[in-house]
């Protein structure tokens, strides 16, 4: 499988001007809080890693970082510190977050598989955290992630790129809990059939960059579990079907 | 159902399982009616491949009758007879659409596994690892399989069950390890091992042109089905100096291709990552390596070597600087099954070869465990055997 191009570029950065300069000095989460984030942040840390889940990782090591720091991004968000207006803005602002980006080759050709990924609902057959994602407009949709201990998490995001067969780009809009941008490119293959898929996902998980830096040091949790879903979009493009070695359906196993 | 299934080092039960059923909609159930050991399953009974977890059920030689279809597989009708390629493989991938079967993309579910010790992962196998796969064998009353629409194939009334059985692996890979050889009209091919495997490959280099094909083993038995099925002339290499012998044969100049089938029960399973397990453990018999050695000793300058299946063990003692100094080529490989099974049914069907010449043992299921000890011994001149559910 030509899984080329794993590359990881974790962007690091100093820490965020706006919750630094806070957040260690205001505090303004109380003690007593701040242990029950640590615990309750780990138990969520720990069980996204044992289910492989990213997201679950990032949402955990975000309670982590506010059991740490003693800084909510919510309370945050709810008044104190908005001067620098990091909640006013769409997608991921620029030095932040995590990114990833991969190749893959599909044996399908650029138009098949780029009307695939634009009709969005399309994706949580393939993207195992994602629950639902629906259009608003053309534009516009609701994307429902599934969360660790079964919370759930949403954000609206807007297409901001959409050439037909050649690219889609994406980011989330203002007000999201998870801040995300996105990109898919699809190029001829160089072998003459099928196409060579680009995926890029950019996040900035509430907690930043301390959070992700965690979650690479811990596993490679995000690049392993994006793989995966990736692989399942290349087997149902190329074969109909997602190959499993089960021997009875799910609901009877 | 009853099962074969794999406990540990040489502990193989037969066990009561649950009957598989349709997964997914390209999957079809097999009912199986004969099942063979394959000497690469004795890897597996003695613990040399990782990934194996206790109750898997093992076996991927099988064939049988269809009992169940999902909604997608409109070229198979219940009630038909088929044998079923040990490779599974998608049928819509690169690999795939290149007749590159046993490299399917999509067919392993855990593919991530291969990949980090080969790099890329290989299509998944029936009853072989997790790590190639996961999925149920055949050594069972039923069997699931995925991509049923592409791999099994239709066996016409009037050929017995023992007569196709061996396509569903050993025939073909035999055939492949002939055609990797690049057999130009007249040449002489050397096989080392008589086996299952080196017989297919001796009939295949005939078949493909070889003007002399010389088979190599120390098994009384093995040398005369070779002599007398695939015309071979044969080697003893306990009488004699094996490559003296080749050379007198050929003036001097060695065979013009050579096959390494000893170690084919392996099927290409070479995975360097595992070399210090299969090293200090040393299941392989002793000689291996140097059979290895020797084939490349023995083959002339600018020819191929052809190595139907590698074991694990013996990366670092091949001779990469002699196969390098005599500029050979190396082909080898897991087998495209799906490609040769028209050609092959064909010769079967035509009469050109009856396969279930190499049968030995026929046992009903109960007595799997049995057979794989005396397979693995090699005792009462065991060479092939075959179970019936
Ligand atoms: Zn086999
Ligand atoms: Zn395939």
């Amino acid at each position: 499988m030509s899984m080329s191009m794993l590359t990881d570029k974790s962007i690091t950065h100093p820490q965020q001007k706006s919750s630094s300069s806070s957040c260690c000095n205001t505090e303004n989460v109380s003690r007593k809080e701040q242990w029950a984030s640590l615990i309750g942040g780990g138990a969520v840390f720990l069980y996204g890693l044992r289910r492989g889940s990213w997201l679950g990782m990032l949402t955990g090591g975000s309670l982590l970082y506010r059991g740490w720091t003693g800084h909510c991004m919510v309370y945050d968000q709810l008044g104190i510190n908005t001067k620098e207006g990091h909640f006013d803005r769409p997608g991921v602002r620029a030095q932040h977050g995590r990114r990833v980006n991969w190749t893959l080759h599909i044996n399908r050709d650029p138009q098949e598989l780029y009307d695939f990924w634009r009709e969005l609902s399309n994706l949580p057959n393939v993207m195992s955290h994602l629950v639902s994602v629906q259009s608003i407009d053309k534009e516009r949709s609701r994307w429902t992630a599934r969360g660790p201990m079964g919370q759930t998490l949403e954000w609206e995001a807007e297409i901001i790129t959409d050439k037909p067969g050649e690219v889609i780009a994406w980011q989330s809009l203002p007000g999201s809990q998870v801040d995300t941008a996105g990109s898919v490119h699809f190029r001829k293959s160089a072998t003459g059939q099928g196409t060579d898929l680009e995926v890029t996902l950019k996040y900035d998980p509430p907690g930043g960059n301390m959070v992700a830096q965690i979650a690479h040091l811990v596993g490679q949790g995000l690049e392993d579990d994006l793989q995966e879903d990736l692989r399942r979009f290349k087997q149902i493009c190329e074969s109909g079907e997602i190959a499993t070695n089960a021997q009875r359906p799910a609901m009877k196993a | 159902m009853k099962a074969v299934t794999w406990h540990g080092k040489e502990d193989v039960r037969v066990e009561n399982v649950p009957d598989p059923e349709i997964v997914n909609p390209r999957d079809a159930i097999v009912k199986i009616s004969l099942t063979a050991i394959c000497g690469s399953d004795l890897h597996l009974y003695v613990n040399r491949i990782p990934t194996m977890e206790s109750g898997d059920i093992l076996g991927h030689e099988f064939m049988g009758e269809v009992v169940a279809l999902g909604s997608e597989v409109k070229n198979l009708s219940i009630g038909d007879r088929v044998v079923v390629p040990f490779t599974i493989s998608c049928g819509g991938c690169y690999y795939c659409k290149n007749d590159l079967y046993s490299l399917c993309d999509n067919s392993n579910p855990n593919a991530a596994m291969a990949e980090k010790i080969y790099g890329h992962s290989p299509s998944g196998l029936f009853g072989y690892s997790h790590m190639l796969g996961g999925y149920a064998g055949g050594q069972a009353e039923y069997v699931r399989v995925p991509f049923a629409d592409v791999g099994p194939i239709k066996v016409p009334d009037g050929l017995s069950d023992e007569q196709v059985l061996f396509l569903s692996d050993i025939f073909p890979t035999g055939y492949m390890a002939a055609e990797n050889c690049g057999i130009k009209e007249g040449d002489t091919v050397a096989v080392w091992g008589c086996g299952p495997v080196g017989q297919f490959a001796m009939w295949s280099a005939r078949k493909l042109g070889a003007g002399r094909v010389i088979g190599i083993d120390r098994f009384p038995e093995r040398l005369r089905l070779a002599k007398e099925y695939t015309g071979a002339t044969t080697i003893n290499y306990e009488e004699v100096d094996v490559f003296e012998t080749l050379q007198e044969m050929t003036s001097g100049r060695g065979p013009d291709a050579c096959i390494d089938a000893v170690g084919s029960e392996a099927h290409g399973l070479t995975l360097d990552a595992w070399y210090d397990l299969a090293k200090e453990k040393m299941m392989l018999s002793t000689d291996r390596g140097h059979v290895a050695r020797q084939v490349i000793h023995s083959c002339r300058k600018g020819g191929t070597v052809s190595i139907p299946g590698v074991y694990g063990a013996f990366l670092d003692k091949f001779p990469l600087g002699v196969a390098f100094a005599k500029a050979l080529q190396l082909r080898m490989g897991q087998t495209h099954v799906h490609r040769y099974l028209p050609m092959l049914l064909d010769y079967i069907r035509e009469g050109e070869l009856d396969p279930s010449y190499l049968i030995t043992h026929r046992m009903p299921i109960e007595r799997a465990p049995e057979m794989y000890r005396t397979f693995m011994e090699k005792e009462d001149d065991c060479i092939k055997v075959v179970l019936k559910p």
